[in-house]
């Protein structure tokens, strides 16, 4: 069987930098593991590139955009070649904070999301923004997170504490993309639990707690090594703990995610909330889902390359997967 | 695969946390920066770096030469050399310098590994933590990264359409002396200022000096543009007026910044302390670029092919002011240099070219935001383009795209009622972006 990885990374993304960095750690990893890497950016070369590997396993390690939105991951389906993670379908409305929210609410009955509304550009534009925003103001309350749709590494957030600074926060939530969401904010202990299903089935790995130096888990304090605390498995009573790794799995259950997973939540009074889910986990040095692994005693290395397996059987028919 | 079940880690990810300096205090990762990895991709138009375009250059007979430098003068030229640069190569730039009006003796050039690292040493001997460095306002941003980097404060001079506005230099110095402040020296880039492209005019220029030398104020002049007017000839430097003026001066854009050869110009004493810095910083600067610059000049011709860079990059120019006066919305401005590389543009107000920026990489074009050129927050109106690397063609289509985004925020602005008061939500911007 080959053993040959085309690990793509980089793309057009506004997180080219920390797609990058996650492919060469990635790609390393699979290197110390006996894998053939070919590192590959997304670009009019790319299925060209993918042509003249010989049997190739494709590991997405793109951030944002056309990587983690599904768009990438339909093609591989087009051409037949096995990737690691999710689906198109399913990468798309994970990817999707406007959609995602409401999904995991309905189907993973019994856990807690934030109340939160989505509004394209061209609603305030036709109906007024001054009427929505007070209407926002209203129903989601202060203070508040306003969001891009779709969009990663915490760009585009803001914290909003009152209603004068609610449309200079829109506005640069849609300096990203075309829908931004209004949420509640959510005061509590900052947590991510990554899921992994090495073809035996989804689990959840410890919850990695994210304590910012700054006080706020922003683009600098998630990718500038010492600016943030971080502690695995995190410091909560074990039947909290347990909540955030029943919450994890049913988000990756209810938006039928397969591979890996990352879903970032906040415990507030003991029972956790659902922030949002990543179809392509941060994987640098200072990201969440190898923070996880390594706090389980495991290899980080292993597990790109049970990945890897994971994905092959399944192209192939040999695994359970 | 080992076992899933945890062992509690406590971790930041860097053991040294508490143990930097403190200088390093602003040396973190920022989104702004992040960007810019986009900006490197062919898709998107760059007008953020300060590349210099030498693909015009005579790369073949360049090589040949190199190959008969290595088969004669390999073993010297590979070997460490004088921590104050090669006596050939100070030379040559005493010749080059001549072209601006400067007359200088060789044995006051010291050699630096380009005019970036004469900026250090220059701080280096005169900065002491907390001392004050008077800058146009804006500056230079690598040249603010090595002041900070020093803990120096730096104190912005209001500019107009002819550089430095003399008076404010004084009541600056006056005033910053009065309230107890050690103001070391003026770092002034009088051609073709980075950002801004504004240039001093010679009166201007007297009138900046004879306030320093009123006031005992040190002046570092940086001319890395001067030989790059467009139309007419250089304008004297102001070393040329004053021998105390210390001068730096590069190779990267009159040639090539891959041998990282620039130089300072000093008096006496101050080059006896340039150079002994520069023997602790790197023992001796390279002295194959060296050997190969001094090839060039010698065997070139390198004011021809300045020539033609000055060509080169007036269409250049050309394209991007008639792409802003093309594609720019009312209420936007722009600088017209006559040299250099760089234009500074100010967006209607209320506009941010920070919070712009994600929007203007949509539209896949990149600009360095006018924030990065400011110790002090100021410079949100503005954004600096670069007219150097891009092809005219693509220059003219990245100010389109520019247009239509800043079209779009405007419109965005309207939808939300955003005026200049409104305000904002906080950004971690981060550190100014590396480019130069």
């Amino acid at each position: 069987m080959s053993d040959n990885v085309i690990v793509l990374a980089g793309g057009l993304s506004h997180e080219r930098d920390v797609s990058l960095r996650s492919g060469r750690r990635v790609a390393q990893a699979l290197r110390d593991t006996g894998h053939t890497v070919l590192e590959a950016d997304v670009n009019a070369s790319l299925i060209d590139t993918i042509a003249s590997v010989d049997d190739p396993v494709v590991f997405p390690v793109l951030h944002g955009g056309a990587g983690e939105d599904g768009a990438l991951r339909s093609v591989f389906d087009l051409l037949g070649v096995p990737y690691v993670g999710s689906t198109g379908p399913a990468s798309r409305i994970a990817f999707d904070k406007a959609v995602a929210t409401p999904v995991v609410a309905v189907r993973a009955a019994g856990f807690r999301t934030p109340r939160q509304s989505s509004l394209p550009h061209d609603m305030f534009r036709e109906l007024g923004a001054a009427n929505l925003i007070a209407a926002l103001g209203d129903q989601i309350g202060f203070p508040m997170m306003v969001k891009p749709a779709r969009s990663g590494s915490a760009l585009g957030c803001a914290k909003v504490a009152g209603a004068s600074e609610l449309p200079a926060a829109i506005v640069a939530a849609f300096s990203y993309g075309e829908i931004a969401i209004v949420e509640e904010f959510i005061e509590g202990v900052e947590v991510a639990v990554s899921v992994i299903d090495l073809g035996d089935g989804p689990r959840a790995l410890p919850a990695v707690e994210i304590q910012p130096r700054s006080g706020v888990y922003d683009y600098t304090a998630r990718y500038t090594a010492g600016e943030t605390r971080f502690v695995t498995p995190a410091d909560l009573p074990a039947d909290q703990a347990d909540r955030c790794a029943e919450l994890a799995l049913a988000a990756h259950g209810a938006l039928g995610l397969r591979d890996l997973s990352r879903t970032d939540m906040i415990v507030c009074d003991g029972e956790p909330v659902f922030l949002e889910v990543n179809v392509a986990p941060g994987m640098t040095d200072t990201s969440l889902l190898p923070l996880a692994i390594e706090a389980s005693d495991a290899s980080f290395a292993d597990v790109c390359s049970a990945l890897v397996t994971v994905a092959r059987r399944r192209a192939t028919g040999t695994g359970t997967a | 695969m080992s076992s899933l079940e945890p062992s509690r880690r406590d971790t930041r990810l860097d053991p040294y946390i508490d143990q930097y300096a403190d200088r390093t205090g602003s040396m973190t990762v920022s989104a702004v920066r992040a960007l810019f990895a986009v900006a490197n991709r062919p898709e998107v138009v760059s007008l953020a770096g300060g590349m210099p375009n030498i693909a015009d250059l005579p790369l073949a007979d360049l090589g040949a030469s190199f190959d008969d430098l290595v088969r004669t003068h390999g073993v010297q030229a590979m070997q460490y050399g004088s921590g104050q640069g090669e006596l050939f190569m100070r030379e040559k730039i005493v010749e080059v310098m001549a072209e601006e009006a400067i007359a200088a003796n060789a044995d006051d050039v010291v050699i630096t590994c380009g005019s970036q690292q004469a900026l250090d040493l220059v701080t280096r001997i005169f900065i002491d933590p907390g001392d004050v460095i008077l800058a146009e306002a804006p500056s230079y941003v690598g040249a603010m990264g090595t002041f900070n980097a020093y803990q120096a404060q730096i104190h912005h001079v209001e500019m107009d359409d002819q550089g430095l506005v003399p008076e404010a230099l004084r009541q600056a110095i006056v005033s910053l002396r009065a309230a107890g402040r050690a103001v070391k020296f003026l770092y002034t880039i009088p051609n073709f200022n980075n950002p801004t492209g504004i240039t001093q005019p010679l009166e201007r220029r007297r009138e900046v000096l004879a306030v320093c030398q009123e006031l005992g104020l040190v002046v570092v002049e940086d001319n890395p543009y001067g030989l790059l007017t467009i139309e007419g000839e250089p304008i004297d430097a102001m070393r040329s007026m004053d021998d105390q003026v210390i001068y730096l001066g590069s190779f990267s854009k009159t040639f090539a910044p891959g041998f990282r050869v620039g130089w300072v110009l000093a008096p006496h004493a101050v080059r006896e302390r340039l150079t002994i810095a520069q023997e602790a910083a790197v023992l001796s600067p390279p002295v194959f670029s060296q050997f190969a610059i001094t090839n060039y000049l010698e065997n070139f011709d390198w004011r021809g092919q300045i020539d033609s860079f000055r060509g080169m990059y007036q269409a250049r120019r050309d394209a991007m002011l008639e792409g802003l006066a093309a594609h720019m919305p009312p209420g936007t401005t722009w600088t017209t240099p006559n040299g250099g590389f760089f234009v500074w543009v100010t967006l209607p107000e209320g506009l941010d070219s920070q919070a712009l920026l994600p929007r203007a990489v949509n539209e896949r074009v990149a600009y360095v935001p006018g924030t990065a050129f400011y110790a002090d927050g100021f410079g949100s109106r503005n954004m600096r383009l670069s007219y150097c690397f891009p092809t005219a063609e693509r220059i003219y289509e990245g100010t389109r795209r520019l247009g239509k985004a800043i079209a779009d925020e405007l419109e965005m602005h309207a939808t939300f009622g955003l005026g200049p008061d409104v305000a904002r939500h906080t950004r971690n911007i981060g550190p100014a972006p590396d480019i130069s």
